[in-house]
């Protein structure tokens, strides 16, 4: 899908209009490239588990640490299966009429999609599977926003609704052939898709649940950063195969894309170690970690355009600006988006989304705009940035409001003190004597 | 008899159960404890939120012995786990009335 987008922008450059898509090209199968794709799926996957799973839970106290845990997991198993029913077909069928929209109902069950069914290069199998792994990890970045204090239940509730009318649509208008990508808006591995998306609806979350009990008072520090470290590490390694498997095939691209994405977490890990180090006085675990993800967040958009050059630029902008605002902003503004959600998911998308509309041109390094001149790509940009806002930001409070008057979002104040792993779970993270 | 309790610094365990040995002293009991005295605590600080950890993590250790053996003892205690920086500890004494041992139902100096 990634590269019948790329197909797109020649075709605009070419003033060919309504050109066929590139899957309709190719339908050879290419050994080399289902091998890499099969790879990419498993690395993204193990960026949701047990990656950050752990990031996060490495940052919640010791008495909710299971629950982030497990709601990471259960929503991997919830969005597999809603993905299997109907998600598939929302995001990548087709809409007939409206399928500049949604993609539809056509083929529930992934009817009709067979061994030897293709997308592009690769069976059809591998692509539904890898971008499965997307829709699972784009949920699960939201947890971060209200951990601590959401009911496990409304959880679920809320991780379904919100994949079939909020990922699921915007999915389909980016990728799945929808209006946004008719635009010529470069997102490459899901800078608005994945990230703008799930921070907004972080940041929503966080408002419309207010904030734990004790924020601001009590000390909440993170109970177990050797944790946080390995989920970061995880979520680095991972990237690879959601950034160089966004391209569908092992070739040039997705070399580039690699290479973009090392280089962009680098800068920005030091980026925010340096800022920190500056402003407090000292380095800090938590500060590097945090801006090696928001440099993987930042070049997501980017990496199938960018050079290296791009990516140093990129890297370092996300990591001194999803610093500011993890740390300034969110104090200025008072708000409780308990593990940075929007401070670092929606800001670090938003710097990489602008971005990509510079340091894709071939002046600065880059392999091409899908428009004529950076001003006009920057304009694109901004408007997918805006309608991904604008759209997870409504429909999510909707959602978020719809689930509360309906069965409540928050555990009571006495589950919220005891901790979520004994009042949501009946067990405890640790046991140790 | 004289039971004597001292707070010293984690690391310093060691050197403070050799020293015991020295002198003779036959058992200790160890706990983990916070708290604070003149020593200052410190402030931690995670993506901009601030916290002052005021309680530091010492260890406690309590060993009952003859009345005779209190001076000793306190001496090695402190030549052991002496650093020359606040926050070393301090070691009390106090008199201690009746000592049982469990097992065999034993009182006074010959249980400790």
């Amino acid at each position: 899908m990634f590269k019948k987008i790329n197909g797109r922008y020649v075709a605009m450059m070419a003033g060919l209009l309504g050109m066929l898509p590139s899957l309709a090209l190719a339908d050879e199968l290419s050994a080399g490239d289902t091998a890499w794709m099969l790879t990419a799926t498993a690395l993204v996957l193990f960026m949701t588990i047990p990656g950050l799973s752990l990031f996060y839970a490495g940052m919640v106290r010791s008495k909710n640490v299971l629950s982030v845990l497990m709601q990471c997991f259960a929503i991997t198993a919830l969005m597999t299966v809603l993905w299997v029913i109907y998600g598939y077909n929302l995001a990548f069928g087709d809409g007939g009429g409206m399928n500049a929209f949604w993609g539809g109902f056509g083929n529930l069950f992934l009817a009709g999609m067979g061994v030897d069914s293709m997308t592009g290069t690769i069976p059809e199998s591998v692509f539904m599977t890898f971008q499965m792994t997307f829709a699972i990890i784009t949920p699960a970045l939201i947890v971060g926003a209200f951990a601590e204090r959401m009911k496990f239940s409304a959880l679920l509730l809320f991780m379904g609704v919100w994949l079939t009318i909020v990922y699921a649509p915007i999915c389909h208008w980016v990728w799945g052939g929808g209006w946004l990508g008719d635009h010529g808006v470069l997102d490459f591995a899901g800078g608005t898709v994945v990230h703008i998306n799930a921070g907004v609806a972080g940041l929503v979350a966080a408002l419309v649940l207010g904030k734990r009990k004790g924020f601001g008072t009590a000390a909440m520090p993170p109970h177990n950063l050797t944790l946080s470290v390995i989920g970061a590490s995880l979520l680095w390694v991972g990237w690879f195969g959601f950034n160089a498997g966004s391209e569908l095939a092992a070739d040039g691209t997705a070399g580039m894309a690699m290479a973009v994405t090392q280089v962009a977490a680098a800068a920005a890990a030091l980026a925010w170690m340096f800022a920190e180090w500056k402003v407090h006085g000292k380095p800090s675990v938590l500060g590097i970690i945090s801006g090696a993800v928001a440099g993987l967040i930042a070049i997501t958009p980017a990496s199938g355009s960018v050079g290296p050059m791009g990516a140093l630029a990129i890297g370092a902008a996300a990591g001194m600006g999803c610093y500011w605002a993890a740390t300034s902003l969110k104090r200025a503004l008072g708000y409780d988006d308990s593990l940075d959600v929007f401070g670092v998911h929606a800001v670090g998308g938003i710097i990489g989304a602008m971005l990509t509309g510079v340091f894709s041109a071939v002046s600065l390094g880059g392999s091409g705009l899908a428009h004529d001149t950076i001003p006009e790509q920057l304009i694109a940009q901004g408007m997918g940035v805006g309608v991904t806002i604008f759209y997870t930001a409504v429909v999510s409070f909707i959602i978020l409001k719809a689930i509360d008057a309906l069965i409540g979002l928050r555990v009571d104040e006495d589950s919220e003190t005891e901790g979520l792993d004994v009042s949501q779970h009946d067990e405890r993270g640790y046991i140790l004597n | 008899m004289k039971l004597v309790t001292a707070i010293i610094k984690p690391f310093k365990l060691d050197d403070v159960r050799q020293a015991l040995h020295e002198v003779g002293v036959a058992g200790v009991t160890v706990t983990e404890v916070k708290g604070f005295g003149r020593q200052k605590g410190h402030t931690e600080l995670y993506r901009g939120a601030e916290y002052k950890v005021d309680f530091l993590p010492k260890l406690k250790l309590e060993i009952a012995i003859r009345g005779d053996l209190a001076e000793q003892v306190v001496e090695a205690i402190q030549k052991a786990a002496v650093t020359g920086k606040i926050g070393d500890g301090k070691i009390f004494v106090s008199s201690l009335e009746e000592v049982t041992r469990i097992r065999t139902g034993e009182t006074g100096p010959e249980a400790i």
